[in-house]
């Protein structure tokens, strides 16, 4: 286990390394700060003292050597458009993406699991043939286009909900969050519903699929012939052996709704991370840009790499040796 | 349901001549009206993509045939040339229906040349991984990982951040979202494969790597490709509408359906709903055509499920 665990820390840092050096060259190739930030007005003088301000002057691996020092001390630089260091601007940002990711993680396996495993063990029946409908719908809907669609019906028809925006937060340990009041709780639920729709889907499908292929195991044949009850079945013998691939996915999963709330925040313009990486990269704020990458990148190496040690702990037939 | 499953005989019927490749079309399809729609869906929306320009009322790219007070008139309007606009029009005075159907093209086209160009690499890679091993295999199979460990829709933004937008890099942020996850289900089948004798046979017979590759591996290979392929362009249709509407896809002269409901997004919150509904709608539809039978063809190759059929 210990060989494993370093082996996929070489790994993950070689990994990490390589996306930095894209990263950070590829933004550089697209942009330059000088003519987004300098205004029309601007002489020759003043753009040479911008550049040398924001640090592009120097050369291109002086730039990034300086950069890859900072990030190792856990500074990513200063956004060029809101003139703050970027970690205040993404931690600032960070709760609200998470509270809204949590809770359609919560929303889909809380609905989803339980869809699933009844659709696989009634395969014939009608309901089931209409859930298997529903999720195939749910996941060929594109995202950003059911947002609309909420934001039409419950906001612009019924003017049930807010379409945009965060609304009030309460302060918990320091951190403001939206789901302890009812004004925030009101701007969050399209936005997690929105996401939740998609994990429900996936949820469903794979507690399905996970669901038939166990039924037909010999170890179930054999549990039924045993004369075990339906309930402690489906509990003990089902339920366990499906969560695995769940387990894995919803993980890995976890980086992606988190990338993926990109197009829901936007959207909804819900204040979170995904939004601000989306006008960064239309202002050309390439230091939140790169921050923002970075972050996922590693964000997905431990992601990754937990997903890994759990499957090692719920599978005893796995062991790294 | 599971005695049911165990009693069935499944040892194949003797003395039955080979079925055609119709008759096995057929028989993936029979009995499932679902599949069977969403095969006539798929049709009809490639015949009007590539029809459009002889069927649709109004040519959207023509600036010359717009006229500004047509705009945003609700569907079911004429306009001031006369013309009947069934989905209304939007701030320019662009019929939607046509605009739909151009879209289409553009979405269609995009999706269908990066599945395609994504996936000829991805089977490639996955028989040069299998057939050579060694340090070709390390290195295909750690940029597979590499690749799948990222969130597609990510990538592709990170790409288009840094390349620029445009119909040419659209399609390109897409090919590099395609190649992996046929790399690695290629590499799986033909090893496989590799273990058989009429490898051995041609091995021995002297034929050349390539040869065995292309005629030998990649027909043996390739079906789980096929059935995902399906998949994998539904998948890419909905990439380039997200990518689109987020304003860093394909360019606003080439207008796709992601675009189409992007530029209805501001008139949505004043009730004009239908700019944006309806190339959504289209959207959804034909995405989910395609899942429709695509479900029904990896059911297909399932062996579990198909006893049961």
């Amino acid at each position: 286990m210990l060989s494993f665990v370093l082996r996929r820390l070489g790994q993950s840092s070689v990994l990490v390394l390589i996306m930095s050096v894209l990263v950070f060259f590829g933004m550089y190739v697209v942009s330059d700060p000088v003519a987004v930030l300098a205004s029309d007005d601007f002489t020759e003088e003043d753009r040479i003292a911008l550049a040398q301000e924001l640090g592009v002057d120097r050369p291109l691996l002086v730039q990034y050597f300086s950069f890859l020092s900072n990030v190792a001390r856990g500074d990513f630089g200063t956004s060029f458009v809101y003139n703050r260091p970027v970690m205040d601007l993404i931690i600032e940002r960070l709760p609200a993406t998470l509270e809204v990711a949590f809770l359609a993680i919560g929303l889909g396996l809380i609905i989803g699991v339980p869809m699933g495993i009844y659709s696989g063990l009634n395969r014939k029946k009608r309901s089931t043939k209409s859930i298997s409908f529903m999720t195939t719908v749910g996941y060929s809907i594109p995202n950003f286009w059911q947002a609309l669609l909420l934001i039409l019906v419950f906001a612009v028809w019924f003017r049930w909900l807010p379409a945009s925006g965060r609304g009030d937060t309460t302060m918990l340990f320091g951190i403001p969050v939206s789901f302890l009041n009812l004004d925030g709780l009101s701007h969050m639920i399209l936005p997690a519903v929105n996401l939740a729709i998609y994990k429900i889907c996936m949820q469903t499908r794979l507690a399905r699929s996970g669901t038939q292929e166990v039924m037909f195991q010999d170890y179930m044949t054999f549990a039924r012939a045993k004369g075990i009850s339906r309930a402690r079945l489906v509990r003990r013998h089902l339920a366990r052996n499906i969560l695995i691939p769940i387990v894995t996915i919803t993980g890995l999963e976890l980086g992606g709704l988190i990338a993926f709330s990109t197009v829901t925040e936007t959207v909804f313009s819900w204040p979170g991370i995904g939004k601000l990486l989306l006008d960064s990269i239309h202002n050309a704020d390439r230091p939140v840009v790169v921050a923002y990458l970075i972050l996922i990148v590693l964000m997905f190496v431990v992601i990754n790499f937990v997903v890994d040690v759990l499957y090692a702990l719920l599978d005893p037939r796995i062991r790294y040796t | 349901m599971m005695e049911a499953a165990l009693d069935q005989d499944l040892t194949p019927k003797a003395d039955k001549p080979e079925p055609t490749r119709w008759e096995r079309f057929r028989k993936v399809f029979k009995g499932h009206p679902m599949a069977v729609v969403g095969l006539i869906g798929i049709s009809m929306f490639v015949l009007v993509a590539i029809l459009a320009p002889w069927i649709a009322p109004q040519d959207p790219y023509d600036l010359a045939k717009l006229d500004i007070l047509d705009g945003l008139l609700p569907p079911g309007s004429t306009l001031f040339d006369g013309t009947y606009s069934v989905l209304g029009t939007d701030a320019l005075g662009r019929d939607i229906l046509s605009g739909v159907m151009y879209g289409l093209r553009i979405s269609l086209f995009v999706a269908f040349t990066a599945v395609l160009v994504g996936s000829a690499i991805g089977v490639l890679l996955g028989l040069l991984a299998a057939l050579r091993g060694g340090w070709v295999e390390t290195i295909i199979m750690r940029a597979v990982d590499l690749k799948i460990s990222f969130p597609g829709i990510l990538l592709a933004l990170m790409l288009l951040a840094i390349f620029g937008t445009g119909v040419d890099k659209v399609i390109y942020a897409l090919i590099i979202g395609a190649w992996a996850s046929k790399a690695r289900l290629v590499r799986a089948v033909a090893l496989s494969e590799m273990k058989k004798e009429y490898i051995d046979a041609a091995r021995l017979a002297g034929l050349s790597d390539f040869r065995i590759m292309t005629r030998f591996l990649l027909p043996n290979s390739i079906s789980p490709v096929l059935v995902v392929l399906p998949m994998s362009i539904s998948g890419a249709i909905g990439a380039e509408a997200t990518l689109s509407f987020l304003g860093v896809g394909v360019p606003i002269t080439e207008p796709s359906l992601g675009l189409l409901i992007a530029n209805g997004n501001d008139y949505l919150l004043s009730g004009k709903w239908w700019i944006s509904i309806f190339p959504g709608l289209v959207l959804v539809a034909m995405v989910l055509c395609i899942n429709v039978v695509s479900d029904r063809l990896r059911d297909h190759a399932n062996p579990y499920l198909r006893a049961k059929d």
